[in-house]
């Protein structure tokens, strides 16, 4: 373990990019505390790290996108303050995303030349030498693509290669990709690895983001791990091993964080069969019962929340079923789930959990609003009655009932999601990403509702990012990864290590 | 655990930033439509006052005689534009009617005959823009472009360029008759009953829940069930049929069936919606501040009729409105974001020092 807190100092002398002791907080939320990576040149560095480690907001800050609040920035030894992206490109650094955004309807060449297109003659644009440069650029990277074929219909992994071609025509010395690989397939990984390589063997720093083991590797010469929003280590890749990353990884006293209390685990309430939907998910059984917390892990982009969302009916599924007690569930018929007896509290509080504008009241009354109509007339007093019934419950204040729910903070809104669902008294409670953006103080009371409710005998499936919330609220966690479910852990079987290597799929991979 | 429910600014860094409470009364009475009322009632005394001739039974019958097609259409628009949707065909509709009726009439059906038919050619072609938008899924502005030119096309190849006249003259009198002498047209009790029916869809009942919810956020909408496709087509059949009455109240008051009745009138109709606090992006309005928006438009076209004002003016009078409706609210809305700036700011450093918060990633 090499726990140096600044390895500055390092024989590969002056640094291309040094980030050390980077700052970000937004509001309340400390995004970033101790953003730290140094990339050599001539390197290929991995960042890895949990959702919500931070890795995001260290790339958003060296794209130029955020400022730190703190901290130090250097490229080339050189102190900077980028105030845009364009400052970030102009020091040479480019970022490759997973899923690149060309202009579809412009050509390869438009799109890598675009905004800074070779002049002719007159000043007009000169497609000949446009057409040009991009053919080198492309046999550069050992990769035929047609500079003159439009970007529409182009797969992802050529999508990359051609930000790449534009970001080297830029001359960016520093190269960061941002899970470059989460959606291609194992022969345009190969593709991409080899022009990592080429480029890594001409002098390029390159930052390379990727939850596989495997790939990271095989690949890259020093691993940096971030926890927390912190800086934890940094490791030459010969001399680690998954297990040392992983522990670095999930590492932190988890057991008194968040207990789930011990509930009579009765019958099943929900049964999910063989439950398919082709490029999203397959293969998807489990059941959960009443008084049981049961908790679906993985990594971001697993597949997860497109499980929740086509059991509730939200999205349409090609196979399977999905049965809650005992009777077979209509596929995409919201209104059908709720009926039977499912509550989703979704993802996306501001787009999907609350209609921002409306009121407490209207919110909480929402999903009430055909039981409170009489004779089909709904008045605003039953509406009010039964929103403070349940915003009394989870300890909304009364006054807040008239004001526009964009009003109120982030914890307050999720307890007006969870309001608004509890009040239609739901068997099952699907709760995805329950305490994302919210505060301490109401993270932990929303736990202690989650543990209520399954003592009062509601089953409650729970996806959650945070692996201490997992481990803390479940009775059993199931984790996907890539679309299928890869372990199935009962409480006790439920380690750290255990969940991310299932989540991170490693045990199959070339280790 | 208490953060932001109960808590002293100090602890709770969000709370100081939660909106003074106002009571539902201030709200009531404060709202927008509340203000499209007030500015109705203020022209109404001012003309009364000011104008000679204008305070009599007489400008009331005239002056709602001239409204009722837009205050019936603008009460299913109301809804549609609520759902963030809108419908450019109306008047059209009421085109197509107008020249079915004057079609049939002359073929020698029975009145109550040719009204149904062609109150019924209203629900079709209401349906047919519903089924491209809420089950095809095409874009309401593209399609109701498209069906406006359509059904004006299709009114003048019913009718050609003939105008029929020769409806009964009961009939034609009934629809320009007066309650006693109140100058109110009979008529007016109908239009209340659309208006009354509209209001209650949409204020009291749970379809008009959904259609706020739909208008801010389709997703939020599925969430809670709403059939985001079910809802708005049948709004576009409402639309359409009550077009198609407006066509009829046209076709009778006038006793004329031509193809080009109505036209330009959906303007009219979309203008008077917007003005009576409708927001243009979906998700905020009422039926009273609309109701309040056409009478209001109504009223000043009138008065400055009556004041030898001419129609340019009108109609620049009517402009500028419009464009004030629209800007008023986003001018209140960036003061109050100024204000809000402001606040966030003052209470930062409480933000920067209170840091014990977990770390966590808004941006994933």
């Amino acid at each position: 373990m090499t726990l140096d807190q600044a390895p500055a100092t390092d024989a590969r002398g002056p640094f291309a990019l040094s980030l050390q002791g980077a700052a970000k907080t937004f509001g309340p939320v400390i995004a970033l505390a101790d953003g730290t990576v140094q990339l050599a040149a001539g390197e290929i560095h991995a960042l890895v790290g949990e959702n919500g480690a931070g890795k995001s907001t260290l790339v958003k800050i060296l794209a130029g996108l955020y400022h730190p609040d703190a901290g130090e920035f250097l490229v080339d030894g050189e102190a900077v303050a980028f105030r845009s992206v364009a400052d970030s490109k102009a020091a040479g650094i480019s970022v490759i995303y997973q899923e690149p955004t060309l202009f579809p309807d412009l050509t390869v060449a438009e799109n890598i030349f675009i905004g800074r297109q070779p002049k002719g003659r007159a000043g007009l644009i000169s497609r000949t030498a446009m057409r040009r440069q991009a053919r080198e650029l492309f046999a550069t990277l050992g990769v035929p693509i047609d500079p003159d074929r439009v970007a529409e219909g182009l797969s992802i992994a050529d999508q990359q290669i051609i930000e790449i071609a534009k970001a080297i025509s830029l001359d960016a010395r520093v190269l960061i990709m941002d899970e470059p690989t989460a959606a291609l397939s194992g022969i345009e990984v190969e593709r991409l690895f080899a022009v990592a390589r080429s480029l890594r063997d001409r002098g390029a720093a390159i930052l390379f983001i990727s939850h596989r083991f495997d790939e990271v590797f095989a690949l890259c010469d020093r691993i940096t791990v971030m926890r927390d929003g912190r800086y934890i280590a940094t490791h030459e890749t010969s001399g680690a091993t998954v297990e040392q990353i992983v522990r670095e990884m999930v590492g932190r006293d988890i057991a008194t964080l968040f207990p789930k209390e011990d509930a009579d685990i009765g019958d099943v309430v929900l049964s999910v069969v063989g439950l398919g939907r082709a490029g999203v998910f397959s293969d998807i059984d489990f059941d959960v019962r009443s008084g049981e917390i049961v908790a679906l892990s993985g990594l971001v982009g697993a597949g997860r929340t497109e499980v929740a969302r086509a059991v509730f009916g939200i999205d349409a599924y090609d196979r399977g079923t999905v049965t809650l007690l005992g009777s077979r569930l209509k596929p995409r018929d919201p209104q059908a789930a709720i009926n039977a007896g499912i509550g989703f509290v979704p993802e996306d509080r501001r787009k999907q959990g609350l209609v921002m504008d409306l009121t407490v009241a209207r919110n909480t009354a929402l999903t009430l609003r055909n039981s409170l109509a009489r004779f089909g007339i709904i008045s605003g007093a039953r509406e009010r009655e039964a929103s403070e019934k349940w915003s009394n419950l989870l300890q909304v204040k009364a006054g807040y009932q008239d004001l526009p729910v964009s009003t109120l903070s982030g914890g307050n809104q999720q307890k007006v999601v969870l309001a608004k669902w509890l009040a239609t008294e739901p068997k099952l409670l699907i709760v995805d990403e329950p305490t994302r953006g919210i505060d301490v103080g109401t993270k932990s009371a929303v736990h202690k509702l989650l543990s209520d409710l399954a003592g009062r005998g509601i089953a409650i499936l729970m996806i959650s990012s945070e692996l201490p919330e997992v481990l803390g609220m479940a009775d059993r966690v199931l984790v996907m990864h890539e679309g299928r479910i890869t372990a199935r852990l009962d409480r006790a079987d439920a380690t750290p290590e255990a969940v991310m290597h299932a989540a991170t799929a490693s045990m199959e991979g070339a280790l | 655990m208490s953060e932001t429910v109960t808590a002293p600014p100090p602890t709770g860094t969000i709370s100081a930033l939660a909106p003074k409470k106002r009571s539902r009364a201030a709200r009531l009475l404060l709202g927008r439509d509340a203000i499209m009322i007030y500015a109705l009632l203020v022209f109404v005394l001012y003309a009364c006052i000011s104008i000679p001739r204008f305070a009599s039974p007489v400008t009331v019958g005239f002056l709602l005689l001239d409204v009722i097609p837009v205050l019936l259409i603008a009460m299913p628009m109301t809804l549609v534009i609520i759902t963030g949707e809108i419908d450019l065909s109306v008047a059209s509709i009421a085109g197509l009617t107008s020249a079915l009726m004057g079609v049939l009439w002359q073929a020698g059906l029975d009145m109550p005959l040719v009204l149904a038919i062609s109150v019924a050619a209203g629900v079709v072609a209401g349906a047919f823009n519903g089924f491209l938008i809420a089950v095809v899924g095409l874009p309401s502005l593209a399609v109701t472009i498209g069906t406006l030119a359509l059904f004006r096309g299709l009114a003048l190849v019913v009718i050609g360029d003939n105008a029929v006249a020769n409806f009964p003259p009961d009939l034609t009198a009934f629809f320009t008759s007066k309650i006693g002498g109140t100058g109110i047209p009979t008529v007016m009790i109908g239009v209340l009953i659309v208006m009354v029916f509209f209001g209650v869809l949409l204020h009291f009942t749970p379809f008009g829940r959904g259609l706020y919810a739909l208008g801010y956020s389709k997703e939020a909408a599925r969430f809670v069930g709403i059939k985001v496709a079910r809802s708005k087509f049948w709004l576009y059949v409402a639309t359409g049929s009550v077009s198609a009455l407006a066509g009829v109240y046209w076709t009778l008051r006038y006793s004329s069936a031509r193809s080009d009745n109505a036209s330009g009138l959906e303007l009219a109709v979309i203008a008077a919606v917007l003005l009576g606090g409708v927001s243009i992006f979906g998700g905020k309005g009422s039926i009273p501040g609309v109701i309040a928006g056409v009478l209001l438009i109504g009223t000043i076209n009138y008065a400055l009729r009556l004041g030898r004002v001419s129609d340019v003016v009108l109609i620049i009078v009517t402009g500028t409105l419009l464009i004030l409706s629209v800007v008023t609210p986003s001018i209140f809305a960036s003061v109050r974001r100024w204000q809000h700036d402001r606040q966030v700011r003052n209470s930062l450093p409480q933000v920067t020092t209170s840091g014990s918060t977990r770390a966590e990633h808004p941006a994933h």
